[in-house]
């Protein structure tokens, strides 16, 4: 009886603590079970710079997905993104991404603004218009030197 | 050897060097014994059957019967967490980011770290004196006589149950934390709901969840390792013995373990950050 | 069982000997605490190790157990070298050994009857009755019935003793250490145990080794007795030739005359300095 009182009582303790690592990983974490509820799109930038692997798309200030990838295509030295955008919602073929900032000094993020094509996009398919990250450092000096 | 000489007619120079020497000759014989100790624990992990019952108790001793006073330590840390960051925060008005910031530090570096202090000091102390008693009473030497293994038998159910349990405790202190930080933040401060569970959300990746895990499982092999192996040695390191050297041995292992643990935890930070 | 595969060079010894100690030399630390001992125990005798604090009795006993390193001599215990021995040798060689610690050195996390089944459930495949009936048999030996599910911490001084001994001979070995049974015991507790030795070797004919510095059960249960005096021997023989042997050594412990050996003072003070170290 003593001894089944411990088995029970680690029983207990095990299943709070799993609990409470799952809910880390899963609920807070992010930690997806797959990618089963997402479908892949492409877009290429001319400067991705301050993204990162894991930002947000948002649609009308929606989060739609996230980025799964950054690389640089070595031929036209582009940045190909790869976006996980959520399964369900279906992107007019002439739809626009552009890097947006929230906020002055927040996480750089990827702003989604659907068109009106009919055509959608599938999976694997290339967000053709882009708007690349706007650089305050560059706004600046454009506006000290043009004046 | 060598400075046995010396110490007939110790100058002080020379004195000062041989108590260096001395010291850091202890030092490195005491890493070694820690390695070894670890090495041949771990090794006992492939002998079959495996003395599941014993971590079973064990597991008990060191996770469940540390949940109490573990709850407490979550849930002060991340109310005062809370409050700190609420404070520096409203400065640059962005209490918005307490959620984020209150989940990160827990997950990442609180959690880990109070969960291991407290386990240092419940159970890590007294796993330390029990072996300590052992080696004092010649259980040992019995269990050796017997040609039973000692590492197999005694040590290693201890360290894997702290492998097991440590991770499991800190996870614990961080939600523990996390709704300490919702109580002061949301319902004591007024900061909105959805910005402090929302951002949260947002903010924590996998990436932080994962370090947080790394850690407490190399916390709970590190603490433990140097409790029972202290507790071991107690013949080899201690120059006094009965309860006098038990105390000291147990003394030492919090303050060893601890150190250690902080160590680990700048070095693992270090490679994944 | 007894494969005399010592029988090698050294040993030379008729194999009525169960323990062959050649040479022993130790230290601890820097300090010599066997100088060149010579011993040996023959098969179904009690050998009594006797000498005062200090005179290296605990450390024979612990070298001859395989705890410690020798600097070194030979010992071969039951055929086997213990110096050269392989982990395996010496697992078997001490599945045949029974010892009984100073204090019980019980495991205090187990039941009375748990410590004594405990090398039963490690060594052999007996099932539960059985190794349950062997443990109460032993414990009966001791006058030890009804204390089955005690904790060592509810034991007595005596009580530990016994139990010491219970487990020590529950795999029925044939060799069995006994470290100091009558020290830290009541006079009348004492005799009781000395009664108990005599009447496990009656019951199961061992060879026992028992170090103790108590004259007068050392006289009572020993066939022969060992008095070692600052990590020499100073003479082997029965209670009757020690009693008569007229080393002033060993008379004087017999009689209990305190040594009076002219303290050199150098020499103490280079001891109090070691110990500080």
């Amino acid at each position: 009886m003593k001894k089944y009182g411990v088995e029970f009582i680690v029983g207990i303790f095990v299943l709070i603590g799993t609990a409470a690592l799952a809910y880390l990983a899963i609920d807070i974490g992010g930690l997806s079970g797959g990618e089963d509820d997402s479908y892949p799109l492409v877009a290429r930038f001319d400067s991705s710079s301050g993204l990162k692997e894991g930002a947000h798309i948002e649609i009308a200030g929606v989060r739609v997905g996230q980025v799964r990838s950054i690389v640089l295509d070595s031929d036209s030295f582009e940045s190909v993104v790869t976006m996980l955008i959520d399964e369900g919602i279906a992107l007019p073929e002439d739809s626009m991404a552009s890097i947006r900032t929230a906020g002055i000094i927040g996480d750089r993020f990827i702003k989604v603004s659907p068109g009106g094509a009919e055509e959608v996009l599938a999976a694997n398919d290339e967000i053709l218009e882009t708007e690349s990250a706007i650089s305050i450092e560059e706004l600046v000096s454009k506006y000290i030197f043009e004046e | 050897m060598a400075n046995d000489q010396s110490l007939e007619s110790p100058g002080v120079v020379v004195g000062t060097v041989c108590a260096i020497g001395r010291s850091a000759i202890n030092a490195v014989q005491q890493a070694g014994r820690l390695a070894m100790f670890f090495v041949t624990t771990l090794s006992r992990l492939f002998y079959w059957p495996f003395p599941f019952a014993e971590v079973i108790k064990q597991i008990h001793f060191i996770g469940a019967k540390s949940m109490p006073v573990i709850i407490m330590a979550g849930l002060f840390t991340g109310m005062v967490v809370a409050l700190q960051f609420y404070d520096a925060l409203i400065r640059f008005g962005s209490v918005d980011l307490l959620g984020s910031v209150v989940a990160l530090a827990l997950i990442r570096e609180l959690g880990p770290v109070m969960a291991a202090l407290m386990i240092i000091a419940r159970a890590g102390s007294a796993t330390c004196s029990e072996i300590a008693i052992m080696r004092n009473e010649q259980q040992f030497d019995a269990l050796d006589c017997m040609a039973i293994d000692v590492y197999r038998y005694v040590m290693l159910p201890r360290l894997v149950a702290a492998i097991i349990a440590v991770p499991l405790l800190t996870a614990v202190v961080d939600v523990v934390g996390i709704g300490g930080g919702y109580i002061v933040g949301v319902l004591i401060q007024d900061v909105s709901y959805g910005a402090y569970i929302g951002g949260m959300v947002d903010t924590v990746q996998w990436n932080d969840v994962r370090m947080g895990l790394i850690k407490s499982v190399l916390f709970g092999a590190v603490i433990f390792c140097v409790v029972l192996a202290k507790g071991f040695y107690l013949h080899i390191e201690q120059p006094v013995s009965g309860a006098e050297g038990v105390g000291r041995a147990t003394t030492e292992a919090v303050v060893l373990s601890a150190i250690l643990m902080l160590f680990t935890d700048y070095v693992v930070s270090a490679f994944l950050l | 069982m007894s494969a005399v595969e010592a029988g090698g060079e050294g040993a030379g010894a008729p194999s009525q000997a169960i323990i062959q100690v050649t040479d022993l030399v130790t230290h601890y630390g820097d300090r010599q605490i066997l100088k060149s001992v010579d011993f040996s125990v023959n098969r179904g005798e009690i050998m009594v190790v006797m000498g005062g604090s200090g005179s290296g009795k605990s450390t024979l006993l612990r070298h001859l157990l395989a705890l410690e390193k020798a600097t070194s001599g030979r010992i071969v215990v039951d055929g086997v070298d213990i110096g050269s021995a392989s982990r395996k040798q010496l697992t078997e060689l001490r599945k045949g050994i029974g010892v009984a610690f100073q204090g019980g050195a019980l495991l205090s996390s187990m039941s009375v009857a748990d410590n004594v089944k405990l090398p039963l459930r490690q060594h052999t495949r007996l099932n539960e009755d059985t190794i349950d009936i062997m443990a109460r048999l032993k414990l009966e030996l001791m006058n030890l019935s009804g204390c089955e599910d005690l904790m060592p911490a509810e034991l007595s001084g005596g009580m530990l003793k016994r139990t010491g001994l219970a487990r020590a001979v529950v795999m029925d070995p044939k060799l069995l250490f006994f470290d100091e049974p009558s020290a830290g015991l009541d006079p009348v507790t004492s005799v009781e145990l000395d009664d108990l030795i005599l009447k496990l070797r009656e019951a199961v004919n061992i060879t026992m080794v028992v170090v103790t510095h108590e004259l007068e059960s050392a006289f009572k249960i020993a066939d022969r007795i060992t008095v070692l005096f600052d990590g020499e021997i100073a003479k082997v023989g029965t209670p009757e030739e020690i009693r008569a042997c007229d080393d002033e050594r060993v008379q004087n412990m017999i009689n209990r005359r305190p040594r009076k050996d002219p303290v050199d003072a150098n020499k103490y003070l280079n001891r109090l300095t070691a110990g500080a170290r």
